[in-house]
């Protein structure tokens, strides 16, 4: 019997895509070019987003900050302790520094500032795949 | 009171958006001073900033400009939901990338969203309002920038 490991074949990455913006959400799903990766699901705030952790069990978020109901940050800080491996990749138009600190220093592990190309939404990803 | 100079950052952050997100930079015309209530399009996303700043910076833009704009952006979907969503967006990064040289002090709220109807503005005492032109392609829109 084949197994993932005899084949070379691997999982797909699991990505939930958390952003208030339909639009940017879209395009994101729309922009990535990986054939291991799968969209489990949007959320369009912190909660919504909490939610969809528990049931999709997500590899990989892409979390906006600037959310209604519950903002990225606090939504970083429960998503680590609910799922302490998870990669998070900020998309944020929030630009200085200081944010991109506290970002991480909550467990983010990468930041991309809007507006964004498809080439560095890409790069962005891929380095938190691979 | 906002001094003309701190003007170039949403300039800039204007230019940048257009040509990132629509590949195709806009034209900014030279901002004035706003005396008066300012015409507004079709629709508006304004954001609130508190913090070390107070005031407003919103986004109007007419139909045509957010439909040629979703085009630009591969979307296939140009419903009025759109269009608010649009709005709020380009507010909410032309302001959020304000904060690259105002500081993480510069508090900024998510989008309220305005069309077809006269936005409430709070502008605050003292707070002076400019006007940013935008051109791209045929069309134009504002970006009004109030801040204490």
């Amino acid at each position: 019997m084949d197994t993932a490991q005899d084949t070379g074949a691997r999982r797909a990455v699991k990505l939930l895509i958390v952003d208030d913006s339909n639009i940017v959400r879209r395009r994101i799903e729309r922009s990535q070019q990986f054939d291991d990766l799968e969209v489990v699901g949007t959320a369009a705030n912190g909660i919504e987003a909490l939610e969809l952790a528990r049931r999709t069990d997500p590899d990989l978020v892409t979390m906006d900050l600037t959310m209604p109901q519950m903002d990225g940050i606090e939504c970083i800080t429960q998503l680590v302790r609910l799922k302490p491996e998870v990669r998070i990749l900020v998309i944020s138009a929030l630009a200085d520094k200081a944010t991109a600190v506290e970002a991480m220093e909550r467990g983010a592990n990468g930041f991309l500032n809007k507006p964004f190309t498809d080439r560095q939404l890409n790069e962005a990803i891929a380095e938190l795949m691979y | 009171m906002l001094r003309e100079e701190e003007l170039k950052t949403f300039v800039d952050g204007t230019t940048r958006y257009f040509e990132v997100a629509a590949q195709q930079p806009a034209s900014i015309g030279s901002p004035y001073l706003l005396e008066g209530e300012p015409a507004m399009h079709d629709y508006t996303g304004m954001i609130n900033v508190s913090g070390k700043r107070e005031g407003v910076v919103y986004f109007t833009a007419p139909r045509a400009m957010l439909t040629v704009l979703l085009m630009k952006m591969q979307e296939s979907d140009f419903s009025h939901e759109s269009m608010r969503d649009l709005v709020g967006e380009v507010a909410n990064t032309i302001s959020g990338n304000a904060r690259r040289d105002f500081g993480h002090d510069f508090v900024i709220s998510v989008p309220s969203v305005f069309a077809g109807e006269k936005p409430q503005i709070n502008q605050p005492a003292g707070a002076r309002a400019f006007v940013i032109p935008i051109h791209w392609r045929s069309h134009s829109a504002k970006l009004v920038v109030s801040l204490t």
